[in-house]
């Protein structure tokens, strides 16, 4: 595996990583499956693109990208709040409509940002870290939304929106709105997977109408080995999992590209990742399905066992 | 304080399903006034209930608390005044939320929840600890417990803490102890009648068991078949054993008490 292989492998984690944050707050946090994301990725992406090849300042670009993947969670929201749709009818009706709207924005396929100016651009000499500028950048990206999903979720509000989530009876009865909370749930979640289509797009140099396909997909992936490895009895630790699921499973992915393993191409990383999520899903569901007390974090158990030992 | 007038709710209505739970019940409860609620499976009390808090709207008749009729407003809304405890100790809290956590929501409640940090300062930790401890269930050093680790009475005693932990003008018990063992069930029904009692709340309390309908509160109604059968308060009420009652209903209501848990227990 070359250098270049490595940390293209990480970007493309860390990136993800933000769709996994995403992804957590849709499904763990508000119990909403929510499939937008297929949508809102490449939505986040096309507003860039089409507002950094129109001269807009690359910053204004990503924020609108940011500000449109959360409207598309918000849009799955009311579907489902306000028009009573089935949480799941909701994200794909958006996801399927959003495909059209994206062709609308970008008026064709693709667009390439290549000798554009980027977010990336300024730094690439400023740091000069050569192929790890956009590593080093995207990881302060990822830690400061893993740390601004830990505030919010610890705000007031935060609580507010965790309990809804989790016992829609006992949140009304604490004069909770559920449905509010849906829709800022979703917009929240939605502009994360948002933010990270539009820095794909920039580190990637082009948007296409087709990035998103599998992107849920991943970003269970990238949850679901993060909490096979940390646990997620507790925020922080849910969300630092995100991140490091992100990034070893991107990892993984591309050693295993490179090495050729069972002949693993490019095109089959959809298969592979949505064999990945069912064979851990159904590995987490043994798991809750044994009475006794909730089975620790991966790293518990081995610390635990080395412990016994001793 | 609470005035339900001439309700009437049918849950599936125009379907074979049809089921009218509620036949036109008046009620009047007076602030501070402690009523106990008990009547045979089926006989409307946990509806009477779900319509008072919102879960359930009535088709028809008036729900005014304080004058004012909440009839059709939801239940978050009416939360900001009305406190609640579930039968199921898992209904009342969240599993995943820790103690400190679950009864900080309870300390927005009806307030404008904002993006200030939840967990407060050390004085309020202080102070939480203080009330827990007050529980007697050894709660107070556990704030930072994932709830879902508790025990079922653990649980609700903190569902009943959180009820209560501000002031508000209405508490609905919807039979909160019927599914804890019988030590944490007398606990918990002594925390109940304690704190009603300090801060004389307007209660309703529905329960299986005729003795504790009798021995808790100052006012005992009995419904059967959608209605108020039965209204004991005062002297007359301190009188009554469990045989009186049972006689007393079946002259009401020509029928014979046949629920063997409520007779019993």
């Amino acid at each position: 595996m070359s250098l270049f292989a490595i940390s293209g492998a990480i970007e493309a984690g860390l990136l993800f990583s933000l769709v996994a944050l995403g992804v957590y707050l849709s499904f763990r946090v508000l119990s909403f499956p929510d499939l937008t994301v297929d949508g809102s990725f490449p939505l986040g992406a096309a507003v860039t693109a089409v507002a950094i090849v129109s001269d807009v300042n690359p910053y204004l670009a990503t924020l609108l990208g940011t500000v449109a993947g959360g409207l598309a969670g918000l849009l799955s929201g009311y579907l489902n709040v306000r028009l009573r749709i089935l949480n799941l009818l909701a994200g794909i009706l958006t996801m399927v409509a959003l495909y059209s709207i994206n062709l609308r924005i970008m008026g064709r396929p693709n667009i390439s940002l290549y000798g554009e100016e980027t977010v990336f651009t300024p730094f690439e000499q400023f740091l000069g870290l050569g192929i790890w500028t956009n590593c080093v950048l995207l990881l302060i990206v990822a830690v400061a939304m893993k740390l601004f999903v830990d505030w919010f979720l610890a705000t007031e509000i935060g609580l507010a929106l965790r309990a809804s989530g989790e016992n829609p009876g006992m949140a009304r009865a604490q004069s909770i709105n559920n449905g509010r909370m849906t829709l800022l749930g979703m917009t929240i979640s939605n502009g994360l997977v948002g933010l990270a289509g539009s820095l794909f797009a920039q580190s990637q140099g082009v948007a296409d109408v087709n990035m998103g396909i599998g992107t849920i997909v991943t970003g269970l992936a990238a949850l679901i080995i993060g909490e096979t490895l940390i646990g997620n009895a507790r925020v922080a630790g849910a969300t630092l999992g995100c991140l490091i699921g992100a990034v070893l499973y991107r990892f993984f992915i591309a050693a295993a590209l490179s090495a050729g393993v069972l002949g693993i191409q490019a095109q089959d990383l959809n298969l592979v990742t949505a064999i990945v999520v069912a064979v851990a899903v159904v590995l987490s569901q043994a798991r809750r399905n044994r009475p006794g007390p909730a089975r620790p974090a991966l790293w518990q158990r081995l610390t635990r066992r080395r412990f016994q030992k001793g | 304080m609470l005035s339900i007038q001439d309700v009437f709710v049918t849950f599936n209505p125009g379907t074979p399903l049809a089921v009218n739970a509620l036949r036109g019940v008046d009620l009047e409860v007076a602030r501070g006034e402690f009523v106990t609620v008990i009547g045979t499976n089926g006989a409307g009390k946990s509806t009477l209930l779900s319509a008072v808090a919102g879960d359930v709207r009535p088709d028809r008749g008036r729900i005014l608390i304080d004058g004012k009729d909440v009839s059709k407003s939801p239940t978050e809304v009416r939360a900001s005044v009305i406190g609640r405890v579930f039968q199921d100790p898992r209904a009342g809290t969240c599993a995943s939320l820790t103690v400190e956590e679950n009864l900080s929501l309870a300390a927005s409640r009806g307030g404008r929840r904002s993006l200030r940090s939840a967990i407060r300062s050390r004085g309020r930790k202080a102070q939480l600890a203080e009330q827990l401890e007050r529980l007697g269930m050894g709660l107070e050093t556990r704030l930072g417990s994932h709830v879902g680790t508790l025990s079922g009475g653990q649980r609700q005693a903190i569902s009943l803490l959180m009820a209560t932990l501000l002031p508000m003008k209405i508490l609905i018990l919807d039979e909160h102890t019927a599914a804890l063992d019988p030590g944490a069930a007398a606990r918990v029904l002594e925390l109940s009648a304690e704190i009603t009692g300090e801060q004389t709340l307007t209660t309703l309390m529905v329960t299986h068991s005729m003795r504790n309908s009798l021995q808790y509160g100052g006012r005992t109604i009995m419904m059967d078949a959608g209605r108020v059968a039965l209204d004991v308060s005062g002297a007359e009420r301190e009188r009554f054993d469990v045989p009186d009652l049972l006689e007393l209903f079946r002259k009401t209501t020509g029928n014979v008490v046949e629920d063997d848990q409520l007779v019993l227990s």
